[in-house]
């Protein structure tokens, strides 16, 4: 474990140097495989002409390229790293190795409003497609407010307990609400069923913009207070005698992974697993000082989540599964494999 | 250096502390005893401000409501009866968080950070464990750790919370001469519950008796853990019952 450790207690430059080699090597694959696979070369041509603004002819392997492939791996690997940036984060201040942000009931809170803006063709003027993401995020920050307010209401502390049972409840209220919505929606059934599974199929560049944004404001924020996470990975009470600010901790923390999770539901749907089974590799690997965990867990989620998007795309080509159930097979393996061996450990 | 005034802790109608008043100077080790349910725990959360309280309770002239919790941390430290290791963090990085309240951003900035900790894992005995998981340990060895984390915080005032549940005999001999020598430095105190009426009076330069949430009596260990005080606040004859214990070894 300490081999892959600073003296300070970060990751070492190897360990780093070995992440960045391996998500570019699945940034790659993304682009180069699928339906129709490019060679390297041609897709080194393409991402070149792209950057010198020439273009190409706008078809053949530049299209691919440049059109569809790039936009999508960029957001995919946007959106692994958040969900699991994300998890490793409530993993630690709820001290639960089972929690990740759907705990705070934020994605199932997401996931019910943009379902709503889909299903009911809700769309906001002047900005074509918007409807479903600003009602995610809204539903994101209404879920939150809601939930927190009703815990600070039970429990001025906002012990975790209260918290992660008030997101699980909240977690199955809107999930019967989204059924319902489900029920009636009609001829818009297919698209809103293939949302709620997961999919980043025909996101853009300004999908890949907003999640690059979010990620930099909220997982900056995150990883600023490794050495919080730390002390809450003892308990409240632990982190409190060593003189953090408990309530002050959580709340921001609590804000910054409910924005990051509200945004990446709004773009790709629910993607479930990345975020427990990610942070749990990292914390095998690299041991559960969050100063190692969370720069981990957002390179190894996002190397995940473009090998199980490719998964998605070649396993059945060219007939595409969507990503999110890609992630549940291989995740829930995984992960109750890593919950065993946990389990057995102790 | 530590004042308490009319400390009342409240759950529902309920006292669990009510109106305990008492200083402790630099030097001292006050030796918190009484029964099941007498409030010695609500007492030490209250003082750590892990629960809400009415009352006052000021640390060098200085309420300690009116303290950022770093700065409270690097006046008071607790140890807990008992701990959770969850995940398998070093000895040496559970220590380490002790310097929490010193550092800046990342936690850079704590000159002295490394040597405090060298200390603590030196005077708590850890030092050959200090690249083991927590989770190896065993519940004294646990309990040591969190007592070197202390240690690293470099407090004025050490709140222990029955310091021994864990410990076998050799360790509480050890963790009590340890916690005399740490108190040889100006300026330190030391507040524990305990049990061990005999490790209170042997160890303990004053005692507090606390029955039903009430201060039955603070003062010299001596004085205050006298055979009335005793059976008022037990309902037995406590000395006679250890005499019997003795006779039977």
């Amino acid at each position: 474990m300490t081999t892959h450790a600073t003296r300070n207690g970060g990751l070492s430059p190897a360990a780093y140097l070995l992440f960045a080699a391996a998500l570019a090597a699945a940034l790659l694959l993304g682009i180069c495989l699928g339906s129709v696979p490019v060679a390297p070369g041609e897709t080194f041509r393409a991402l070149a002409a792209a950057l010198r603004g020439t273009g190409g002819d706008g078809a053949g392997a530049y299209s691919i390229v440049v059109t569809l492939r790039l936009p999508r791996v960029l957001c995919v690997a946007l959106m692994g790293a958040s969900l699991s940036l994300c998890g490793g984060a409530m993993q630690g201040l709820l001290r639960n190795p089972l929690a990740d942000g759907s705990t705070l009931g934020v994605s199932s809170g997401a996931a019910l409003g943009a379902a709503v803006a889909i299903a009911f063709g809700v769309s906001i003027p002047g900005l074509p497609g918007a409807g479903a993401a600003g009602t995610a995020m809204l539903s994101a920050f209404l879920s939150l407010v809601f939930i927190l307010t009703l815990a600070y209401r039970l429990d001025a502390s906002l012990s975790t307990n209260t918290i992660l049972l008030l997101g699980v409840v909240f977690s199955l209220f809107t999930g019967s609400l989204l059924s319902l919505v489900i029920t009636f929606a009609g001829s818009r059934l297919r698209p809103l069923l293939f949302w709620t599974m997961g999919s980043l199929s025909g996101s853009g560049y300004g999908d890949a913009l907003a999640l690059a944004l979010a990620l930099l404001l909220c997982g900056g924020t995150i990883l600023f207070f490794s050495r919080e996470l730390d002390a809450f990975s003892l308990g409240e009470p632990s982190a409190r005698h060593v003189g953090v600010d408990v309530r002050r901790t959580k709340l921001i923390v609590l804000v910054a992974v409910s924005a990051l999770i509200g945004i990446c539901v709004s773009i790709g749907g629910s993607i479930g697993f990345v975020g427990l089974v990610v942070p749990h590799m990292a914390r095998m690997l690299f041991g559960p000082s969050h100063r190692r965990l969370l720069p981990a867990s957002l390179f190894g989620g996002a190397t995940f989540l473009l090998l199980a998007d490719l998964a998605s795309r070649v396993v059945l080509a060219p007939l595409e599964l969507p990503i999110g159930v890609v992630t549940s097979l291989i995740g829930s393996v995984v992960f109750v494999r890593i919950f065993y061996l946990t389990r057995k450990a102790e | 250096m530590l004042r308490v005034e009319n400390l009342s802790v409240r759950r529902d109608a309920h006292a669990l502390l009510d109106g305990v008043s008492f200083t402790v100077e630099a030097g001292e080790w006050l030796m918190l005893s009484g029964p099941n349910g007498a409030g010695k725990t609500t007492l030490i959360r209250a003082l750590s401000r892990t629960i809400p309280y009415e009352g006052s309770v000021s640390l060098g002239g200085e309420d300690t409501a009116d303290m950022r919790p770093a700065a409270l941390a690097r006046r008071v430290a607790v140890l807990d009866q008992n701990h959770a290791a969850g995940y398998a963090f070093t000895v040496e990085e559970i220590i380490r968080l002790g310097r929490y309240a010193y550092g800046g951003a990342f936690g850079r900035g704590d000159a002295d950070g490394d040597e405090k900790i060298e200390a603590a894992l030196r005077h708590t005995g850890l030092a050959s464990l200090r690249h083991r998981s927590v989770t190896t340990l065993s519940g004294g060895e646990l309990q040591r750790v969190f007592l070197a984390q202390c240690l690293a915080q470099d407090p004025r005032l050490l709140l222990l919370d029955e310091p021994t549940s864990h410990l076998d005999l050799q360790h509480q001999k050890e963790l009590f001469t340890l916690l005399e020598d740490w108190l040889k430095t100006s300026g330190r105190a030391v507040i524990s519950v305990v049990h061990d009426l005999s490790l209170a009076r042997a160890f303990g330069t004053r005692a507090a008796l606390l029955g039903g949430g009430k201060l039955i009596a603070c003062g010299a260990a001596q004085d205050v853990l006298s055979d009335e005080n005793l059976r008022t606040v037990y309902g037995m004859d406590v000395r006679g019952w250890m005499r019997g214990l003795l006779e039977r070894w």
